[in-house]
């Protein structure tokens, strides 16, 4: 009897033990391989690798944003290694995954900037995650670019001073409100507003206060303000008071789950003034919830558009076709240029030190790639051309690019 | 005596420990990605074993421990960031408000059993978790950016505060009163112990060191974010405890230690990470279904031929 229950304890303590010391073995055998790895690449063939890290979400809640820019990312690198890499260095792409969560984007950060040793990283896709590798990547000196982090905190932090080696491709949220009052005024002559946004994220929140500014600013005015809360379903109170207002033009920033419903029953209520919105639109979900019908006369800014029929674009997007077998969407475009963005940097440094490239990416201007031509204003952040989309009959339509 | 011994076995035990590790990474031979592992791991222990002694040792069933770990994490920043007090001061509001918070949310629902408890924590977690996305005072949705102040030593500490805490609670004549609870709760009742008053003790102790984790937690990530404190962190947590074994709590420890070292080393494999960390737990709850301790302590393990008392 006791010697069985002697057994069993000593079967217990052999199971656990033997899995921790095999995941420590697992763990330590890692160091040793990674280790040795970059040394001798260090010692070896440090001249002709430049490693860039990206640091993204490809598994978790917002997975696809981050796998779409890993794909575009690494077909921006396989053409720049096939055309010879970077003053003859060949990129080496080391992605690693932090589950869509800010913690795990922390510890993906010093692991590339620790036992990677990148020059260059590419941040998190949401602005969250990408805020959570900002102090990491100061720190180690690693320039680091955010595709499509767009709250302005990413490279501003709340005193007003700026994360030096933060970066990014896309345009910042303000942008976005401001693109879509000059166009209301502008391009769709509208003098009566309405704005309809969402109270629970502060992207909406954000774009409405910055279009709000501009169209008062163009001579514009809100008659109407109203907000919901995402998850809501029955908008037509809302949209009734809205309609009674009677405004030539409403902007509705939020995103496509909550969209879809609302402009379908504003068209069932009547409403004919064009609607607006940004990048939260973008999604095919869009058009199965409103219908193609009730999408035409609808607006969307972006950060690019397929079918814009620009040369460049339509080589990038016959690339990307060829490789994946689908169309680029923003994400891919955006992840391709982050690279580009950081290859530029690093010719124009001539080195692959950190504070060099820094520099560099500071100082770009005028450079031209797939999402616009931009260069990087004292806070991080380009200087672009916005995408206008117009729905027709349910597929979005390349309608104009407008300058900052 | 022999509880006294095997306080101070463990004294020993942790300062040997400590100072193994503070002399790796003085000669630099760990370096901010092992250090940052390290914290983790002691992040997780606490929280594992915080939540040990609500599920393990008074068998109420919480799936809520998120909810106590965000309002320690979202007090002591506030406490650092905004009203600019030192850190251990604001980890020590951030555990006692979550403390304070277990003792509100565990008076009218410990009277609730099973299946029902676990909803209701579950709820507490989200309204929590919903309350921070709304205040704009912490940053609401976009989360609440905070500089890094946690060191290995400050984890280290709390981790040995809260195992010896709970430890010595487990031990004494209120855990023996706890663990009857779990045992029987009629049964217990009958004997004229006071079970609600336990029950409610033990879970704002597991909320306080919840607190202490999310604070420790907060001042190491750079940004806290109303959706890391999801009812999948408390899931995490729950893993921790169960593979361990339900009433262990080293085998609570082993299991946070042992998830951390698996969930950093699939990092590098993100296509297969989720697929491999699900199979371990799959194959561990396969062969050993009472999970890797049972109810057993790694301090019996090595009392061979003694009375054999621990067995389930």
């Amino acid at each position: 009897m006791t010697e069985k229950k002697t057994l069993k304890r000593f079967a217990s303590v052999f199971l656990a033990s033997s899995l921790i010391v095999g995941a420590l073995a697992g763990c330590s055998s890692n160091e040793g391989t990674s280790s040795t790895g970059g040394s001798s690449s260090s010692a070896g063939e440090s001249s002709d690798v430049i490693k860039i890290g990206a640091n993204l979400e490809l598994s978790g809640a917002v997975a696809s944003y981050g796998s779409s820019i890993k794909d575009g990312a690494e077909l921006a690198i396989e053409e720049i290694n096939a055309a010879g890499g970077i003053d003859g260095k060949q990129i080496e792409f080391v992605p690693v995954d932090n589950k869509s969560e800010s913690a795990e984007a922390t510890n993906a950060a010093i692991k590339l900037a620790t036992q990677d040793k990148v020059t260059a990283m590419i941040a998190p896709a949401t602005s969250g995650n990408a805020i959570a590798t900002a102090q990491i990547a100061n720190q180690y000196k690693i320039p680091t670019v955010t595709a499509s982090g767009t709250a302005p905190n990413v490279t501003e932090n709340e005193d007003g001073t700026i994360n030096d080696f933060v970066f990014r491709t896309c345009f910042i949220d303000p942008f976005q409100g401001i693109v879509a009052a000059n166009f209301a005024s502008n391009e769709l002559e509208a003098k009566n507003v309405a704005i309809y946004a969402d109270n629970a994220s502060d992207y909406a929140k954000g774009l409405a206060a910055s279009f709000k500014e501009q169209i008062e600013a163009n001579g514009g005015t809100v008659v109407a303000e109203e907000a919901y809360v995402a998850d809501d379903t029955d908008f037509k109170s809302t949209l009734t008071r809205i309609k009674s207002a009677n405004p030539d033009f409403i902007f509705i920033p939020g995103y496509y789950e909550e969209v879809g419903l609302i402009v379908k029953q504003a068209r069932e209520l009547g409403i004919e003034a064009p609607l607006m919105g940004a990048d939260g639109w973008d999604s095919p979900t869009l058009v199965e919830l409103a219908g193609a019908e009730a999408l035409n006369n609808t607006f969307i800014t972006n950060h690019y558009s397929s079918e814009d029929p620009e040369e460049t674009i339509q080589g990038f997007v016959e690339a990307f076709n060829a490789k994946f077998s689908e169309s680029p969407n923003a994400f891919h475009a955006l992840g391709y240029d982050t690279v580009f963005f950081i290859k530029d940097a690093i010719e124009r440094a001539g080195s692959t030190d950190g504070e060099a490239i820094q520099k560099a990416l500071a100082e770009t201007e005028n450079l031209s790639l797939i999402t616009g031509t931009f260069s990087v204003d004292e806070k991080h952040n380009p200087v672009k051309s916005a995408t206008v989309l117009e729905y027709v009959d349910g597929v979005q339509e390349f309608n104009s690019k407008v300058n900052p | 005596m022999k509880k006294s011994k095997a306080f101070w076995v463990f004294s020993v035990l942790a300062l040997v420990i400590y100072a193994v590790v503070q002399g790796l990474i003085s000669v630099g031979i760990l370096d901010l990605y092992y250090q940052n592992i390290l914290v983790q791991m002691c992040i997780n222990i606490m929280l594992a074993v915080s939540l040990h002694i609500i599920i393990g040792i008074t068998g109420q069933f919480s799936i809520g421990h998120a909810g106590f770990m965000a309002v320690g994490a979202y007090f002591s920043a506030i406490a650092t960031m905004k009203l600019g007090l030192p850190l251990p001061v604001g980890l020590l509001i951030g555990a006692g408000v979550a403390a304070l918070a277990g003792l509100l949310v565990g008076i009218p629902t410990l009277r609730l059993k099973g299946d029902y408890l676990a909803i209701a924590t579950l709820g507490f977690a989200e309204i929590i978790r919903i309350i921070f996305l709304n205040v704009d005072y912490v940053g609401g949705a976009a989360g609440m950016v905070i500089t890094n102040m946690t060191t290995w030593t400050y984890a280290f500490v709390s981790v040995v505060i809260t195992i010896l805490v709970i430890a010595n609670f487990t031990n004494s004549r209120h855990g023996r009163a706890a663990i009857s609870i779990r045992e029987d709760e009629i049964a217990s009742d009958a004997m004229g112990i006071n079970t609600t008053y336990y029950k409610v003790v033990a879970f704002a102790i597991g909320s306080l060191f919840a607190g202490l984790a999310g604070g420790i937690f907060a001042h190491n990530f750079f940004i806290i974010q109303p959706t890391t404190f999801g009812f999948l962190k408390s899931f995490d947590i729950l893993i921790y405890v169960v593979l361990g074994g339900l009433g262990s709590l080293s085998g609570a420890a082993i299991a946070a230690i042992f998830l951390t070292i698996v969930s950093s080393y699939l990092a590098e494999y993100p296509e297969t990470r989720m697929i491999i960390y699900s199979l371990v737990l799959i194959i561990v709850m396969l062969y050993r279904p009472s999970g890797l301790m049972g109810t057993k302590e790694i301090t019996s393990l090595f009392k061979f031929g003694k009375k054999g008392g621990s067995q389930k």
